[in-house]
Parts: C-alpha cells; sequence; structure tokens
C-alpha cells in the first residue's frame, strides 16, 4: 500500500507542477482555476482515482473466457447487483486508504481551495459515491462484453487509454475548447472524476451537476442490467 | 550459444503476437493512441499560453516526441520486468536462474510486446512534425545527436527499469513503487524541466537521470541557454549518462539476484 502511495503522490506532483507551469504564464489563472483551485483539484482527483476505480480488473471478462461465469450465473443472485455491492464494499475501504490520503497531503503541504460553503462537504461525498457507481457501471458494460468478443482486452485496453483524459482526470474539463467540453458533458465521462471535483470546488450549480451523475447511474446500469439479460440467453459454457 | 538463442526467442514471441491480426492491429492503434494522450494535454494547455517553462509549443514537442521514443523502445524489452514480482512470488525466477542464460536478459525476451510498437510510431510522427517547425541550425553533428538521442534515453528508461524493478527482491509488492520512477518518468521527461519544483527536480532529473532523456539533447540542438544555468556541452553526454547508467543498472541487479532466495519446492 505504501508502494502505492509513492506512486500516487509522484503523478500527482508531477500534475502539478506542469498545470502550475502553465498557470504562471497565463498570469495566474485559466478557466476558474488558481494556484490554489489547480492543486485542489490535482489531489482530489488523485484520491477518487482509486475510489471510483476507473481503470479495474476486467474480473468477470477473464470469468466469461474460462467459462467460471457459469457459477455466478446460477446463483440465486442478480450478478450485477451483487458485484454493485462488492464494489461499494471495496470504495468504503478505498475511501480510507485511497481517497482521504492524498486529500490530507494535499491540504497539509499545497494551497488548498475548501469549498465555498459547507454544504458542499456532504454533497461532494454524495457526489463521489454517485461517481463511484457511474464507473462501476462503465466497467460492468465493458467486462460484459466479453460475452460476446470473448476476449474484450483491446476495447479495455482502449477504455483504460482514453477515460483518463476523457473523465477530467488528466487536465480539468473546463481547460478544453469549448466545443469539446460541450461534447464532453454530453458523455457520461465528467460524471466519473470531474463531477465531484466541480461541487467540491464550488464551480456551477451543485444539484444540476448530481442529477447529470444520477442520470448516467441510472442510465447505464440499466443498460447493464438489458445487456446482461440478453448474455445469460446466449451464453454456451463447454464441458461439464 | 546465446548470439543465436535470443533472436530465435524474440522471433517466436513476435510470430506468435502477429498470428491475430485484427486483434494485433487494435492493441497497435490504442497504444498510438495512449501516445497521444500526452499530445492531446500539451495541446490544449498551450490554447491558453503561449510558453511552458519558457519554451514554445513546438520546442515543449520535440522533448515530448523524444521521451516518447525513447520511452516506447524501453517498454518494449524492459517493460516485462513489471512481472518480476509472479517470477519471485511464484518460485519461477528459480528456473531463469538454472538457465545457462542471462536472468535478465531472459526476462527481457520473455514477452517483447510488439504493440508498444505503436507508442514509437505515434511518438515519431510527433517528432517529424517538431522538427519541421522548430529553428535548428543543422550540422552532421546535430544529426548525429537527434539520431543518438532517443536511443540513449531507451538505455536510460531501460536502466531505471532494471534498478527500480530490482527492489521487488526485497518488497515482493514492489511493482507499484517501481512505477512510479518508470512510467513516473516517461511522463516527467517530456516536459522542460525547469518546470518542476527543486526537490522534484533533483530526484527525478538528475539522481534518477531523466534530464538526460529529452531535455538537454533538445536545449543543444536548439542551440538555447539552459535556464537551470548548466553549460551548453552537457547537452551532448545524453550517451555517456545512458552508457554510465546501463553500468549501474547490471551492478545493482547483480547485488539483487545474489540476494534472491527462492521459496523452496
Amino acid at each position: 500500500m505504501l508502494a502505492g502511495m509513492t506512486a500516487n503522490v509522484v503523478f500527482g506532483l508531477l500534475r502539478v507542477a506542469i498545470l502550475a507551469a502553465a498557470l504562471k504564464a497565463a498570469n495566474g489563472e485559466i478557466a476558474d482555476y488558481d494556484i490554489a483551485a489547480t492543486n485542489t483539484y490535482v489531489w482530489i482527483g488523485q484520491g477518487l482515482l482509486g475510489f471510483v476505480l476507473l481503470w479495474g480488473t476486467n474480473e468477470l471478462a477473464e470469468r466469461v473466457r474460462s467459462g467460471d461465469v457459469v457459477v455466478d450465473l446460477y446463483r440465486p443472485w442478480h450478478l450485477q447487483s451483487a458485484m454493485l455491492a462488492q464494489d461499494v464494499g471495496r470504495g468504503g475501504f478505498a475511501f480510507l486508504t485511497r481517497l482521504a490520503p492524498p486529500m490530507v497531503f494535499g491540504m497539509l503541504l499545497f494551497p488548498f481551495q475548501f469549498p465555498p460553503s459547507p454544504v458542499r462537504w456532504p454533497l461532494f461525498l454524495v457526489s463521489a459515491v454517485v461517481a463511484l457507481v457511474v464507473s462501476f457501471a462503465c466497467r460492468f458494460l465493458i467486462d460484459a462484453s466479453a460475452f460476446w468478443l470473448l476476449d474484450n482486452r483491446g476495447l479495455y485496453g482502449f477504455w483504460n487509454v482514453t477515460s483518463g483524459l476523457l473523465c477530467g482526470l488528466t487536465v480539468p474539463v473546463s481547460f478544453f475548447p469549448e466545443w469539446a467540453r460541450d461534447v464532453l458533458w454530453m458523455t457520461p465521462f465528467p460524471a466519473l472524476m470531474q463531477a465531484p471535483i466541480d461541487i467540491f470546488l464550488g464551480h456551477g450549480d451543485p444539484l444540476r451537476i448530481l442529477l447529470y451523475q444520477v442520470f448516467w447511474a441510472v442510465a447505464l446500469l440499466l443498460a447493464g442490467h438489458l445487456v446482461l439479460r440478453r448474455a445469460v440467453r446466449k451464453v454456451v459454457v463447454q464441458g461439464g | 550459444m546465446a548470439d543465436t538463442i535470443y533472436p530465435r526467442l524474440i522471433g517466436a514471441r513476435l510470430r506468435s503476437q502477429m498470428s491475430y491480426r485484427a486483434s494485433f492491429a487494435l492493441d497497435l492503434l490504442t497504444q498510438v493512441l495512449a501516445q497521444w494522450v500526452e499530445l492531446v494535454v500539451i495541446l490544449v494547455l498551450f490554447s491558453h499560453v503561449n510558453a511552458l517553462g519558457g519554451f514554445s509549443k513546438d520546442e515543449v514537442l520535440l522533448m515530448y516526441a523524444f521521451a516518447g521514443i525513447a520511452f516506447g523502445i524501453a517498454d518494449l524489452f524492459a517493460g516485462q520486468l513489471d512481472n518480476l514480482p509472479t517470477y519471485i512470488r511464484a518460485g519461477t525466477f528459480d528456473v531463469l536462474l538454472m538457465r545457462p542464460l542471462g536472468t535478465l536478459p531472459q526476462i527481457m525476451v520473455s514477452d517483447v510486446r510488439l504493440r508498444r510498437l505503436g507508442r514509437i510510431v505515434g511518438a515519431l510522427a510527433v517528432m517529424v512534425y517538431a522538427l519541421a517547425h522548430v529553428s535548428i541550425a543543422w550540422t552532421p553533428a546535430k544529426v548525429a545527436l537527434t539520431i543518438a538521442t532517443p536511443l540513449a534515453g531507451a538505455v536510460i528508461f531501460s536502466s531505471i527499469w532494471v534498478v527500480t524493478c530490482s527492489v521487488c527482491f526485497w518488497i515482493v509488492e514492489g511493482r507499484e513503487f517501481a512505477n512510479a520512477f518508470t512510467y513516473g518518468s516517461g511522463a516527467f521527461t517530456s516536459y522542460p524541466v525547469n518546470v518542476y519544483s527543486a526537490p522534484l527536480r533533483w530526484l527525478m532529473a538528475f539522481i534518477v537521470p531523466g534530464a538526460f532523456v529529452a531535455y538537454y539533447p533538445s536545449l543543444a540542438l536548439l542551440g538555447e541557454q539552459d535556464p537551470l544555468g548548466l553549460p551548453g556541452w552537457v547537452g551532448w553526454t545524453s550517451p555517456l549518462v545512458a552508457v554510465l547508467a546501463a553500468v549501474v543498472a547490471g551492478f545493482v541487479w547483480r547485488f539483487a539476484v545474489r540476494h534472491y532466495r527462492g521459496t523452496g519446492s
């Protein structure tokens, strides 16, 4: 775990330095981000990364490939709900080990921008949990694609490579040109990362952001549910 | 024996990867995209500013391209060291020790992931663009430096991989620690090193010799003064630094392997 923290902190420091250099060249502010907001953005992002688990394990897909998934399917449970429950449980632990440490690290060592009103603290927590659910729903869909593709590692790699940029982890979504910003907010990606950060920093209307997140959480979970129902009908397991 | 067995081993790995063509093509494309994610970040930042650490967009792109090619080549051969914890925990490292070949080369050819070429191609394209757009007073020596820089950088990155992964002989779950320095250096060297704070710069640019991958050679090519105050000839020393790093890595690896104890049978 300490090794994981080292990687997390080193990458956080790198991102802070590069964004700070850009701010310096832009006379201290880019798109609502001054130096304190940027530090806050980076350290919350480093924390959320492990909490929402942007880059998952592709475990279900491996079980589809090996055939073990049949055990999961004949248990008297709804597979997607069971996996969601597992992921929320993982999130509870990750809250202490992944989300809190980088945020505390950032608060202690860097200029930090706290929420403009205390009510944003609980809203941030709710938003982070919804982000975790959206992240789970996305990962579940990618996992479930293995029912058709058998080997979904190409798709999975594609997700790993692009999601960090699109969700606002590598650079704030508001830094993008206006057209790209508008397109991104129509996709579920900012719901994974930028939404909770915006609520914390006091950017935008928190209720609208939460509604946007909840919409995508429900839509993607529903999509996952339908995909699983179709998948179960076509699953063929070799051997006995 | 070793002079014919390694080409054969590499050939076998390459043939196995080429046998699933569609999957391979997608993997290759994903790697090009992976390289270009950082490019998008640089372009987005430069849509708000004219210079980063005093360097123009095309100059930063040149550093990013050098770092990208070097990292891609290193990843192709040394990236397999990420699997070292598995070898150690499962005890399969014993098998490597029993064969009459070096342990390090055996791991390096254990899985040459050809799709990593995508990264190199993606970075090469940016290098061509950057070289066409920055002003360089070309001399034969500078042409040689342009070719030598990514290769020296690859040796430096590979050495970082070997040294940091050697930690896994003591801390088996040390992979993420190693990643902080391997992938971290990859990200670090894509930008001019004078943008980083002093402690981070000392660690990642000089103790881990990241500044010699792209930053100093680029300064020498561009004929610019180092904002950090080192003299101009430093930009020509990267191949020397690479040799030094490789020697250090060799010693660390030998020391680490001697420390290895099998898990028993």
